[in-house]
C-alpha cells in the first residue's frame, strides 16, 4: 500500500465505521487523527511528484494518485484543518436527546468524513473522472452539512452545484470521446487546440467556478456558509471551495497550458479581480458576523484567480506560483479559525449581530485573540502565511507591470481590514464586561491553534515555497511518475 | 554569542507580552515588576551595545525567510540612536502607566500591547532591509490600535477606526514602493545605498513619493496627519508613547532611513527630491503650531504640536547637509525626551484634579508643582529655549538652513518658535501666575506613593531634557551620538 490510498480510503472506512457506531460515532475521530497524521508525514517525506497507479493496471486504464507540492500542501493544511475542526466539533455534534439516524449529532460524523476523504481525492488524482467523483463526495458531504444549518440554502447550495458536476461531467465526456483518455498527465502530451477540447475545457471552467464560488458564480456561498453550524462552515469554507480551486489548476497549468489563450486567463484574472472588490464589499455591508465571514470567502478565493494571469506569465519563476498556493493554505487555516472562533462567540452571547460582539474581548479573550490572529492572516499583514502569499502575488506583479493585480491586491487587503476590523472594534467596545452564556475553555483551543498556525507559518516562508516548487508549472518538468508501492 | 545580541535586544519586549497577558489581574503586582525589570534589563543591554557600538562595532543576524529576502537585524549607530531613546522612554513610560492606571481593571492587554509596541519600535530601529523594515512597521500598526482603542468609548473607537484607516492606507502605499524598488535592484540593505543609475527618473520619483507618502502617514506630514489629534482619545501613557517614541518616530525614522540608506543623498539631490519635501515639511511645523494655537484642549494643542515637531525632523533629513542632519537625528532624541514629559505632566494633571482644557490650569503651579515645573521645562524646550535639548535642535537645523541654501528654514523656525511660544507660555502663566481658580479646591486625596510614581518619571525626562542641552558636547551625549551617526555614514 501507499499512502496515496490510505489518504483516501482512510477517511472513507471512517466514514463506514462512524456510521455503524451511531451514537459513539464521533469518538472515530480519537483513532483518525493519529492515522491521518501518520499518512500526512508519510506524504510529505515522499519524493517529489511520486506517483501510483490504483490497482495494478497500466496508466490509461488505471488511476493515478500522486504527490506532487500542490496535493502535498494542501492535503496537510486539510488534515490539520479536520483534526481541530473535528476536535471542536466533538461536543457540538454529540448526542443529544433525539436518538434518530438523522440527528446532527449522528449525521455529521460520516459526512465528516465523506468530505476529507473526497477532499484528499480530489487534491490527489490525476484522473479527470476520478477527479469528478471527488468532487461529488465534497458536494454531497457539503451540502448535507449546510442543510444542518438552512435547509433552504441548502438547497440551492444542492441544485447550483449540481449544475457544475454535470457541466464539468460533460466536459470529461466530451475529452473522452476526444482523447480515449482522462488522464491529466497523459492529456497534457495529446492535447490539441481544436474546438472539442476548447468546448471542454469552457465548460469544465464554467463548473469548477461554481464549485469554487468564484464570482459572479458565488451566489450560493453566502447564505450556505453563513447558515451552517460554526464547524460546518468551517469546512466548507475551508477545505471544500479549494478542491474546485485545484482541479481548475490542474485543468489550465496542467493539462491544457499549451492550448490556452492569453484571453482566457486574463478572464479569469479579471474575475477573481472583481470577486476580491465585491466580496469585500460585501462584507463591509455585513451586520451579522457569519455573513461577513462568508464573503470574506468570496472576496478571498478572488485572490485565488487574481493569480492566474500571473502564475501563467511568471512560467518558471515560481513566485506567483508559491504565492497562490500558500494563500490557499493560510486561507484555508484562518478560515476556519475564524469561523470556529465566531461560532463560540455568537453561541456565547446567543445572538448573531456584530453589535452582539459589544465588550466581548474581556469576556473571553481568548477567542477573540484567535479571532483577531485569523484577521491578520486574512488581511495579508505580517508575520503570517497570508502575508507571505500576498508578498509574493505582489512582487510577480509588479515585476510583470501588472499595475492592476497589484492595485487590486494593496486594495483588497484595505478592504479585509475595513470589514474585519468591525467586529474586533465590537469586541473591544465599552468597559464592561459581558456576562456570557456558555464558555468553553477547551473548545477555544482549536481556532486559537488554526490561527497561531496560520501566522506562525509566516516564518516557515521558504518550506512552503520549497514543497509548492515541485508542481509541474512552477520548475523543471515532472519527471516521470515513479511507483512508491 | 554577539550575533544573537540583535535579535535578543528585538524580542526581549515579548516575554514580558506573553507574560501579562496571562497574569490575571489579582497579580498586577507580579506584573508591574516584571515589567519594570524587563525595561530595565534592556536598558542594560543597549547600555552594553552604546559601547561596542561606539567602537566601531555592528552586530546583526540574518535569516534568509524567502529564497532572495533576507531578515536582517542591525545594530547600527542610527539604529542604537532610536533603541536608545525607545529602551529609555520604555522604562518611564511603564513605570508612569503603572502608576496612571493604578489597579484598574483589564490591564493585563494593556501591558501586553505596551510590550508588543515597543518591540516593533525596536525592530523598526534595527531592520537591516526594507522588507523587515515593512514587518515591524505593520506590526506596530497592528499593536498600537487596541492601545488606542483601550477606554472602549465612541470616542476611542473612532479614534481607532480612523488610525487604522490612514496607518493602513499608507503601509499600502509604502509596500508597493518597496516591492517595487526591489524589482528594480534587488534587496537592500540599509548598509550603502544601492546603484539606482540607469533607472528612468520618473519611476525612482514615483517610488519615493509611494514611500514618503506611507511613511508621512505615521510621521503626521500634511495632508496625512489627520489621525494623529484623533488618537489623543487614547488614555494619557498611549498617547505619551504614540508620540515621543513608538509610532511617529518610527515614520520619521523610516523617512531618515529613506533619503539617507536607500537613496542616498546624491540620488535624492539629483532628482531635486530633498527641496520639495523640506518644504513640505515645513509647511506641516507652520500648520501644526497654528492649529495648536486654536486647541482649547491640552491634549489636542500637545497633538498638534507633535505634528509640528515631528517634521523638524524631516525638514533637516531633507535638507541634506552636515548641519540639518545632525539636527534631524538629535531632534530625534530631544522631541521625545520633550513630548514625553509634557504628555505625563497632562496625564497627571487630568488623572490627579481633572485638568483638562487651558482654563482649568489657573494656579495648578502651587497644587502640583513637581509637575508644573517639568511641564515648564518641557514646553520652553519645545520652544526652544536655551539651555534646553529644544535650543540644540533648532540651533543645528538653523545653521543646516543657512548651509544648504535654503535661508527660508531660518523663518520657518523662527515662525515657529513664535507660535510655540504662543501656546505654550499662556498655559505657563496661566499655571504660575494667576489665583487657583475654584475648581482646584476638588484636588483628590492623593494616595502618596502612587503619586510619586506619577510624577517622578515626568520630573525625570524633564531633567534630562535640561541636561541633553546643558551637557550636549559631552560624550554619549544625544548631540554627540547624532554627530558620531552623520561621520560614519551620512556625510560621504
Amino acid at each position: 500500500m501507499s499512502p496515496l490510498d490510505l489518504l483516501v480510503a482512510a477517511p472513507l472506512a471512517f466514514m463506514i465505521a462512524a456510521l455503524l457506531s451511531g451514537p459513539w460515532g464521533r469518538w472515530w475521530l480519537l483513532a483518525a487523527i493519529p492515522v491521518m497524521a501518520g499518512l500526512t508525514v508519510w506524504l510529505l517525506l515522499l519524493p517529489e511528484g511520486s506517483g501510483h497507479v490504483v490497482g495494478g493496471w497500466t496508466l490509461p486504464l488505471g488511476v493515478q494518485l500522486r504527490a506532487d507540492g500542490v496535493a502535498q500542501l494542501m492535503v496537510a493544511a486539510t488534515a490539520v484543518c479536520a483534526a481541530i475542526v473535528g476536535l471542536y466539533a466533538l461536543h457540538e455534534f454529540a448526542p443529544g436527546a433525539d436518538r434518530s439516524e438523522t440527528a446532527h449529532g449522528f449525521a455529521f460524523w460520516p459526512l465528516f468524513y465523506l468530505l476529507w476523504g473526497g477532499a484528499n481525492a480530489g487534491f490527489l488524482t490525476t484522473d479527470l473522472f476520478n477527479l469528478y467523483i471527488a468532487l461529488e463526495m465534497v458536494s454531497l458531504a457539503a451540502v448535507a452539512m449546510a442543510a444542518m444549518g438552512s435547509l433552504r440554502a441548502a438547497l440551492r447550495y444542492f441544485v447550483i452545484a449540481l449544475v457544475g458536476s454535470l457541466a464539468y461531467l460533460l466536459g470529461v465526456a466530451l475529452l473522452f470521446s476526444n482523447y480515449a483518455t482522462v488522464d491529466l498527465t497523459l492529456l497534457a502530451e495529446m492535447a490539441r487546440p481544436d474546438l472539442a477540447t476548447k468546448t471542454a475545457l469552457a465548460v469544465m471552467t464554467a463548473g469548477l467556478l461554481i464549485k469554487a464560488a468564484v464570482f459572479p458564480l458565488h451566489g450560493w456561498l453566502p447564505p450556505a456558509h453563513a447558515a451552517a453550524p460554526a464547524p460546518a462552515s468551517a469546512l466548507l469554507s475551508a477545505i471544500v471551495v479549494k478542491v474546485g480551486f485545484v482541479i481548475l489548476l490542474r485543468l489550465w497549468f496542467e493539462a491544457f497550458p499549451a492550448i490556452i489563450a492569453p484571453a482566457g486567463l486574463e478572464l479569469l484574472g479579471w474575475l477573481g479581480a472583481l470577486a476580491v472588490l465585491y466580496g469585500s464589499v460585501q462584507a463591509i455591508r455585513q451586520d451579522t458576523l457569519k455573513a461577513l465571514v462568508a464573503y470574506s470567502t468570496v472576496a478571498q478565493i478572488g485572490y485565488l484567480l487574481l493569480a492566474f494571469p500571473l502564475v501563467a506569465t511568471a512560467a518558471g519563476t515560481g513566485g506567483a506560483w508559491a504565492g497562490m498556493t500558500i494563500h490557499a493554505t493560510a486561507h484555508m487555516l484562518a478560515k476556519a479559525a475564524m469561523f470556529l472562533a465566531a461560532g463560540l462567540m455568537l453561541k456565547a452571547v446567543n445572538g448573531h449581530h456584530l453589535k452582539d460582539l459589544h465588550g466581548l474581548a474581556r469576556a473571553m479573550p481568548l477567542t477573540v485573540a484567535a479571532f483577531g490572529l485569523a484577521a491578520v492572516s486574512l488581511m495579508g499583514l505580517p508575520p503570517s502565511a497570508g502575508f507571505l502569499a500576498k508578498f509574493l502575488l505582489l512582487e510577480a506583479a509588479v515585476e510583470q507591470g501588472a499595475v492592476f493585480a497589484a492595485a487590486v491586491l494593496l486594495v483588497g487587503g484595505l478592504l479585509a481590514a475595513v470589514y474585519l476590523f468591525k467586529p474586533l472594534a465590537w469586541a473591544f467596545a465599552g468597559s464592561d464586561t459581558p456576562v456570557v452564556v456558555a464558555k468553553a475553555p477547551l473548545r477555544t483551543a482549536a481556532p486559537l491553534a488554526l490561527a497561531l498556525l496560520a501566522v506562525s507559518l509566516g516564518f516557515a516562508g521558504q518550506a512552503m515555497v520549497d514543497i509548492t516548487a515541485g508542481s509541474p508549472w512552477a520548475g523543471p518538468p515532472a519527471t516521470e511518475a515513479e511507483d512508491v508501492q | 554569542m554577539n550575533e544573537f545580541l540583535p535579535l535578543l535586544l528585538v524580542f526581549l519586549p515579548f516575554v514580558p507580552a506573553l507574560i501579562s497577558f496571562a497574569l490575571p489581574e489579582r497579580m498586577a503586582v507580579w506584573r508591574d515588576v516584571i515589567n519594570i525589570s524587563f525595561a530595565l534589563a534592556k536598558l542594560a543591554l543597549v547600555g552594553f551595545l552604546l559601547l561596542s557600538v561606539e567602537d566601531g562595532v555592528t552586530t546583526e543576524w540574518r535569516y534568509e525567510f524567502l529564497q532572495g529576502h533576507d531578515f536582517i537585524l542591525r545594530t547600527d549607530a542610527f539604529a542604537l540612536l532610536f533603541i536608545t531613546l525607545s529602551a529609555f522612554l520604555w522604562l518611564i513610560a511603564t513605570v508612569y502607566a503603572i502608576a496612571y492606571f493604578g489597579r484598574g481593571p483589564h490591564l493585563a492587554r494593556f501591558f501586553g500591547f505596551f510590550n508588543l509596541c515597543v518591540l516593533a519600535a525596536t525592530g523598526v530601529a534595527m531592520s537591516g532591509t526594507t522588507i523587515t523594515f515593512f514587518l515591524f512597521y505593520e506590526l506596530l500598526t497592528l499593536a498600537t490600535w487596541p492601545l488606542v482603542v483601550h477606554k472602549g468609548d465612541e470616542k476611542s473607537l473612532r479614534a481607532g477606526r480612523i488610525y487604522l484607516i490612514y496607518t493602513l492606507a499608507g503601509s499600502a502605499a509604502f509596500l508597493a514602493g518597496i516591492v517595487w524598488l526591489k524589482s528594480l535592484v534587488g534587496t537592500i540593505e540599509f548598509t550603502a545605498p544601492p546603484d539606482l543609475s540607469g533607472i528612468p527618473r520618473l519611476e525612482l520619483t514615483l517610488i519615493f513619493i509611494l514611500c514618503i507618502g506611507g511613511l508621512g502617514v505615521k510621521a503626521a506630514l500634511i495632508p496625512f496627519h489627520g489621525w494623529l489629534p484623533e488618537a489623543m482619545a487614547a488614555p494619557a501613557p498611549v498617547s505619551a508613547l504614540l508620540h515621543a517614541v513608538a509610532v511617529v518616530k518610527a515614520g520619521a525614522f523610516g523617512i531618515v532611513r529613506m533619503i539617507y540608506d536607500v537613496y542616498g543623498i546624491d540620488t535624492v539631490s539629483e532628482l531635486g527630491l530633498g527641496t520639495p519635501l523640506a518644504v513640505l515639511a515645513g509647511a506641516t511645523i507652520l500648520y501644526g503650531s497654528f492649529r495648536a494655537v486654536m486647541q482649547t484642549d491640552i491634549k489636542k494643542r500637545l497633538a498638534y504640536s507633535t505634528v509640528s515637531q515631528v517634521s523638524y525632523i524631516i525638514l533637516g533629513a531633507s535638507l541634506i547637509g552636515p548641519f540639518a542632519i545632525i539636527g534631524a537625528l538629535v531632534h530625534l532624541v530631544h522631541q521625545g525626551i520633550m513630548k514625553i514629559t509634557l504628555f505625563m505632566c497632562a496625564g497627571a494633571l487630568d488623572n490627579r484634579m481633572g485638568i483638562k482644557s487651558v482654563a482649568d490650569l489657573d494656579g495648578a503651579g502651587r497644587a502640583m508643582p513637581v509637575t508644573m515645573a517639568a511641564f515648564s521645562i518641557g514646553a520652553l524646550g519645545m520652544i526652544g529655549v536655551p539651555p534646553t535639548a529644544g535650543f540644540i535642535s533648532k540651533w543645528h537645523l538653523g545653521l543646516g538652513g543657512l548651509q544648504s541654501d535654503a535661508p527660508w528654514v531660518i523663518a520657518v523656525l523662527a515662525g515657529s518658535s513664535l507660535l510655540n511660544a504662543l501656546y505654550f507660555l499662556p498655559l505657563l502663566y496661566r499655571a504660575w501666575l494667576l489665583p487657583p481658580s475654584a475648581k482646584l479646591a476638588s484636588v483628590r486625596e492623593l494616595d502618596g506613593a502612587w503619586n510619586r510614581m506619577l510624577i517622578l518619571p515626568a520630573a525625570i525626562t524633564a531633567l534630562a531634557t535640561l541636561a541633553a542641552g546643558a551637557f550636549a558636547t559631552f560624550p554619549f551625549s544625544p548631540l554627540s551620538w547624532a554627530k558620531l551617526i552623520a561621520e560614519s555614514g551620512y556625510l560621504k
